[in-house]
Parts: C-alpha cells; sequence; structure tokens
C-alpha cells in the first residue's frame, strides 16, 4: 500500500492511514536496527539527495544514515560546499539535481516553501526535512513514534508543547500531526513566543505551565530560537527557566507516567535541566534512535521499496 | 491637424457630462464637446459603444529609471501606462541613485520629453537618498518640477524628522505623500500577520505597523498644517482615521491599489511569489472596507504602486523575493470588471478617483473633457475582454498579481496631447 501523496512537505500530506503505516512499517525497522549487520538491500541503486541549507547534525545524519541502511546512494549537498555560495537560486539548484535524475530529495531550508519550490521544478518525490519557521513533518513522525512506543498508543494522549511555538517548524508539524492522530496538543509559552493567530492551530493554548503540568502524558520541550527573534523576548534566561524550564519538581508535577521530550539540540539549563534531560522519563535519546527508523520507513514507502518484497 | 470623437458617451465628472457626445480636437486641445459636432476637414473617429473618458492618472508608479533600467525604463513604464489607459502618471524617487535633488528631478524630467508616451511628474524623495535623516534639496526639486515628495518604500521613521519635513515642504504647496510602515513593528515580515502567516510559517506584517503610521502622520499634518497624501493604504482601521481626519476638515487624501481592492490574503494559497507586495494582502474584511471607502469616497484615488520586477527577482523564495505587482496595465480593466460592470461604480465616479482626485492629490495639472483644455482623452471599450497572459504587457516586467485572469474592458485609443499613443488597443510608437 503506498503512501497518498508523493511528496511529505508538510503533515497536510499525509492522512492518519499514511501516518499509521509510516509507524508500523518503520517498528521493522527499529528491529533492524537492533542487528549487528544494520543494513537492507532494499534501494540499491537508488539516489538519494540531502539538501541542506542549513546547518543541521541530527536531522541530516539521521536521513544519511537510513539512506545507507536501505543500500541507496546518498549524496550530501550542502549549502557551504555547493553553488548557493557563487549566488545561484533554489530553482536552478533544483533543475541541475533533477538534471541528474536523483530518486528522492531531502531537503532543509532557512525559508518557508523552500520543498514546494522544488516540487515545481522536480519530479521526483521532496520529504521536507525543515522549511524556515514553517513544519518539520518527519521530526513529528518519529515524535509519534516515540509517543507510541512510550505508550502503547496515541489516542487521547495529552502532549504540552512548551516554549517558542512561533519561531518552531517543529510545532508547525507536531500539532496537526497529533490532531491528525487524536490526540490533544496543548501549546504552552509566553504570548511573546507564540504565532500570531494561536487560535487557528487546533491547539489549546495556555500561558501558564505549571497549571497544566498535572494534566500532561507528554511534555513536549522546545528550544527558544533567539537567532530568530528580532528582540529578546523575555527578560532573561532565568526566568524563562523559572516559568517554563523543565526541572525535577515540574517532572514531579506531571503524572508518574509522564514522559519529557525534546527535538535538540537543547539549551541545558534554560529549557531543561540536565538531572530531567538525563533521567529515565527523558525520551530524548530515543527520539533520536526512533528517527533513523522512521525516515527509512518513509524513502521505503516513498520510494515505491514495497514492490521490491525486500522490507525487513 | 483636428480629430473628431464621434458618438462616444462622454464622462467626465468635474465637467458634469455624461451623455452621448462628440469631442472635437484641434491642434493638440479640446474646442467643443457637443452634439452634432460639425468640422470639415477633420479626421472622424466612430466612438459608437466607446465611453470616452479625461486622462487618466495614476500617482504611484515605480519607472525604475535611473539605475534599474532591466525592470523599466521611462520609455517602456509610459507606454505600459498609455496601454493601460493613463495619460499621465507621478513617478517614485525610489530609483538607483535616489532621486532627492533638483539635477536628477530634470534627468527624469528631460528622459519623459525625449522619450515618454505620457506624461511625467516626478515625486522627490524627502529625506536625502531616502535614509530618513535630513530634508532633500526640496526647493530646488520644485523648481525642476517635482510635484510632492515621499520616501515611498519605507516610510520616515522618525515623527520628528517628518514633522519638520511636513513644515517645510507646506512653503511649496506640495503634498507629503506617505508610505505608512513602522519597521520596528514590521520586522522581517512578507505577509499580513494572521492566520495565512500562521499557516504559512512566514513573517507577519501586523495590521498596526500601518495603522499607527497613519495616526501619527495624520496628527502631524494636523501639527504643521502640511497636504498630506496616505500612499497604499491596506487595512479597514487605516481608514477609518482618514475618515475621521476628513470629518475634521484636514487636508488629507489617501489611495488604495487595484490589488488590495481585488485580492486578499486568502489568495495567497501558495508561495506565490506574484502575490508578495508590501503593504501586504490583509484579510477580505479589509478588502471590503476599502471597497466600501471607495464607493463612499474616503478613498480619494484608485493608484497601481506599478512595481516592476524582473523574472528571476521573483522567482526566489518567498522571504527573499522583492515586493511588488505590476499596475499600470490592469488597473482600468479590473475596475471595470469588478465596480463600474457589477453596477457599483458609475464612470462618472472612475473619473474621480482615477482622473481628477489623483491629479488634485499629487498637483498634476487639471484636465478635463471642456474646451480649452489640452487633448489628454482616455477612450474605452468596456466590452474588449482582456486574458492577462505574459503577452499582454508592454511594460518590461510581467511580474502582475492578476496573471492568467480574464478581464472585462480595456483602453481602446488614448490621446496625449491631442497625438495618438493608443490606436485600437495598440501602443502607437
Amino acid at each position: 500500500m503506498p503512501l497518498s501523496s508523493k511528496h511529505i512537505m508538510t503533515m497536510d500530506d499525509l492522512n492518519a492511514e499514511d501516518i499509521a503505516l509510516i509507524l508500523d512499517t518503520a517498528e521493522s525497522f527499529s528491529e533492524v536496527n537492533q542487528r549487528r549487520i544494520k543494513k537492507l538491500p532494499t534501494l540499491r541503486g537508488r539516489t538519494i539527495v540531502n539538501l541542506f541549507f542549513e546547518p543541521s547534525t541530527r536531522t541530516r545524519m539521521s536521513f544519511e544514515i537510513a539512506s545507507k541502511r536501505l543500500s541507496a546512494d546518498g549524496v550530501n549537498f550542502t549549502a557551504s560546499s555547493s553553488a548557493t555560495v557563487k549566488g545561484e537560486t533554489l530553482r536552478d539548484t533544483a533543475k541541475t539535481l533533477a538534471a541528474m535524475a536523483c530518486d528522492m530529495v531531502i531537503v532543509r531550508h532557512k525559508y518557508a516553501g523552500a520543498p514546494q519550490m522544488l516540487a515545481e521544478v522536480m519530479d521526483c518525490p521532496i520529504v521536507n526535512g525543515g522549511d524556515g519557521v514553517h513544519q518539520h513533518p518527519t521530526q513529528a513522525l518519529l515524535d509519534l513514534y516515540t509517543m507510541r512506543q512510550s505508550f502503547g498508543k496515541l489516542e487521547g494522549l495529552r502532549v504540552g508543547i512548551v516554549g517558542d511555538i512561533c519561531h518552531s517548524r517543529v510545532a508547525g508539524s507536531l500539532v496537526p500531526a497529533l490532531n491528525k492522530v487524536g490526540a490533544t496538543p496543548i501549546i504552552i509559552g509566553p504570548p511573546t513566543l507564540m504565532p500570531a493567530r494561536s487560535d487557528i492551530l487546533g491547539a489549546e493554548v495556555a500561558y501558564d505551565l505549571d497549571e497544566v503540568l498535572p494534566t500532561l502524558d507528554v511534555t513536549y520541550l522546545l528550544r527558544v530560537q533567539f537567532e530568530r527573534a528580532a528582540r529578546m523576548p523575555f527578560p532573561s534566561n532565568r526566568e524563562y527557566a523559572m516559568l517554563y524550564g523543565m526541572n525535577p519538581a515540574r517532572l514531579a508535577a506531571m503524572p508518574s507516567h509522564g514522559i519529557v521530550m525534546h527535538p535538540g539540540p537543547m539549551n541545558r539549563g534554560v529549557e531543561i535541566s540536565a538531572d530531567v534531560a538525563d533521567s529515565p522519563r527523558s525520551m530524548i535519546l530515543d527520539q533520536v534512535e526512533s528517527g533513523v527508523a522512521v525516515r527509512m520507513a518513509i524513502m521505503y514507502l516513498m520510494l515505491g521499496g514495497a514492490d521490491s518484497g525486500a522490507a525487513a | 491637424m483636428a480629430l473628431l470623437l464621434k458618438g462616444g458617451r462622454v464622462v467626465d465628472a468635474a465637467a458634469e457630462l455624461d451623455a452621448v457626445l462628440d469631442v472635437l480636437v484641434e491642434d493638440g486641445v479640446i474646442t467643443g464637446v457637443g452634439e452634432e459636432l460639425e468640422a470639415p476637414g477633420a479626421e472622424v473617429i466612430d466612438c459608437a459603444e466607446k465611453v470616452i473618458l479625461p486622462g487618466l492618472a495614476d500617482i504611484h508608479v515605480h519607472l525604475r529609471e535611473p539605475g534599474q533600467e532591466y525592470k523599466e525604463t521611462v520609455a517602456s513604464g509610459t507606454r505600459a501606462a498609455a496601454h493601460g489607459g493613463f495619460t499621465a502618471i507621478a513617478c517614485m524617487p525610489n530609483t538607483k541613485p535616489v532621486c532627492d535633488s533638483g539635477s536628477k528631478v530634470r534627468f527624469i524630467v528631460e528622459r519623459a520629453a525625449a522619450e515618454g508616451a505620457v506624461r511625467v511628474y516626478p515625486i522627490g524623495a524627502i529625506t536625502a537618498g531616502q535614509a530618513g535623516e535630513q530634508l532633500a534639496e526640496i526647493g530646488d526639486m520644485v523648481a525642476e518640477g517635482a510635484v510632492a515628495f515621499s520616501d515611498d518604500g519605507h516610510g520616515v521613521q522618525s515623527a520628528g524628522m517628518t514633522r519638520v519635513a511636513m513644515d517645510y515642504i507646506k512653503r511649496f504647496g506640495a503634498p507629503l505623500i506617505a508610505h505608512c510602515e513602522d519597521e520596528s513593528l514590521a520586522g522581517d515580515g512578507v505577509v499580513n500577520e494572521g492566520v495565512v502567516s500562521t499557516r504559512m510559517g512566514l513573517p507577519g506584517i501586523p495590521a498596526a505597523a500601518e495603522e499607527t503610521m497613519v495616526a501619527r502622520d495624520i496628527a502631524l499634518a494636523e501639527l504643521t498644517g502640511c497636504r498630506l497624501h496616505l500612499a497604499h493604504l491596506s487595512t479597514a482601521r487605516s481608514l477609518e482615521l482618514v475618515r475621521e481626519a476628513k470629518a475634521r476638515g484636514l487636508a488629507v487624501t489617501c489611495e488604495v491599489t487595484p490589488h488590495h481592492l481585488f485580492l486578499d490574503e486568502d489568495d495567497l494559497a501558495s508561495y506565490d511569489t506574484k502575490l508578495k507586495m508590501n503593504p501586504p494582502l490583509r484579510t477580505a474584511a479589509d478588502r471590503e472596507a476599502l471597497v466600501a471607502g471607495l464607493l463612499d469616497g474616503t478613498v480619494d484615488c484608485i493608484a497601481t504602486d506599478h512595481a516592476p520586477h524582473a523574472v528571476h527577482e521573483k522567482e526566489l523564495e518567498f522571504e527573499l523575493a522583492p515586493n511588488g505587482t505590476t499596475g499600470l496595465e490592469t488597473a482600468l480593466s479590473l475596475v471595470n470588471t469588478h465596480l463600474v460592470a457589477t453596477g457599483m461604480l458609475e464612470w462618472s465616479a472612475v473619473t474621480r478617483v482615477m482622473c481628477h482626485n489623483p491629479r488634485s492629490a499629487a498637483n498634476l495639472p487639471e484636465m478635463r473633457l471642456e474646451a480649452g483644455f489640452p487633448a489628454d482623452i482616455t477612450i474605452v471599450d468596456p466590452e474588449a475582454r482582456v486574458e492577462v497572459s505574459a503577452e499582454w504587457f508592454v511594460s518590461k516586467s510581467r511580474n502582475s498579481a492578476f496573471l492568467g485572469q480574464s478581464l472585462l474592458g480595456r483602453a481602446s485609443d488614448v490621446l496625449v496631447g491631442g497625438v495618438w499613443v493608443v490606436r485600437k488597443g495598440k501602443v502607437v510608437g
């Protein structure tokens, strides 16, 4: 069964069945990732381009490892080593890649809408690896996977997303993703870090973390992206940690089954204290591990790997 | 040389005309408007089924010359203006270099005299280099033919600087044309702040970035007594502020663009940079308020903010692409399609908002369909179909927000000083 959309540019491209299929497929790849020889021949001869116009460590490596484990030929294109420094437009870069007949492009870009621009020029499937402050759908999928592993289900979970909502493409994808699977997103942060119309996102909105903590199954912390803010959105890191930082006292205020997540990279001491980050209730490294399996599933499903009958 | 425009519907609010009449033009001047005029030897132009208007004026045009001739020139921009039915335009000073001295105004005037298809009236910069810090040589520019002053492109941020400019400019009787945008609020915004900015992950420009500046500039106009013209207003609240200022008798006028009248943020479903402009397309409610303001007279003028850009510039990421849409060649057709053909606006009112009010707001010479006035005349075929394709444009640029639309009505023939610049829909010369 293929996915309903050729591309994964936003969560709008996926319906609930697509999401379930990706998560189920990822489970079988998780098993592969536990083996000593972590490699399948599924996508042999296929070329997957990692087109990264923004610095990224974990996302780029995660896609790269995923493609290698499926025996695809992964090619990395990063802005610093590319034609872009010579002033080439994104459209021309896309045309150039199209001429090289690659089978899939993963794109990470500083500006919203870059994946759509590639899709206008290229015929192959496009996966959004994060565009501006817009969306980061594969992150949302690996987060769903991690939550499902922890709770055995997604429906009915209450997930508090805390912090820099307005600059977060992770929140931009996670909120609609949670809605699609029947979970309840709650966005929490100071009004200075909320999008202009937080009311249209389909999430509950809260300014007081401590009020909602006892109701949360998952507390999902976001890094404050100071580099994207025009001016300091709160008085000090100290006050931010006081109002929104996850610490042992706040962890204790969550239900005992509650977990803590973070897409990374973390600012220890700001949105999360070191002891919470390293606690058994922190799923942060599980998220990273899930990322490889989920991205393998996405590549496998989007490149028609199911037809080759070589799934794990 | 004599021309007899025969049997057209002659409409002019200032001359209080709306009837099927003849117009006689001799030696570039209108010498008669009346029934069944006789003029032996005159060339007779059959204007049956046509609407004859006094020459339309667009007081917000970016001609891009000097400095960005690959986007537009005085020659190409004035031909685009003629194609759209305009016989006069006022051009903004944000060229490279900025038009902020008498010699630079003279350059435009001389260029227009040599190569222009329609009349061109330069608008000078308020501040040197449009840097917002020091007055430009206003008096020198007035002496060379500048009609108004503006730092359009970005407003004068300092209230103190604006106050000095208004105090100084009022001595010349010229209006200050304000681009109302508080940059500390607009930030890196590229679309209206609200539903669309949230959904598309694009930085937003709040309506308040415009409205606070409109309120400020109205207060400063009252303080100084300077004439104030507010460019490209885009929000309902801005119009409320204008309505109140007018009720109090202040010398405040304003314009709206066709794209803010006929498009809104809901049209921005994809990252289509043709719809990226400043001010951004606002909400449907704002758009409806602008139309209502046009119909009730709060909005004085339609001005296009014609902003040509090359294809390669607009084909960038949305946040990197330059602001603006071309407007000269679609404005009249849009107004006919959406307002006149629908019965919302009379042709007489069109002459107010596209001829008389813009001319008085920006200090352009008055133009009427009356004996003694220059023969600057726009003849409209209200039934002609216009398919807005790339080939439609005479402008060097094709970055039109209305590309692909099918519109009703266009300027079929245009006279400037009794000389054809458009004949049967084609630009002449």
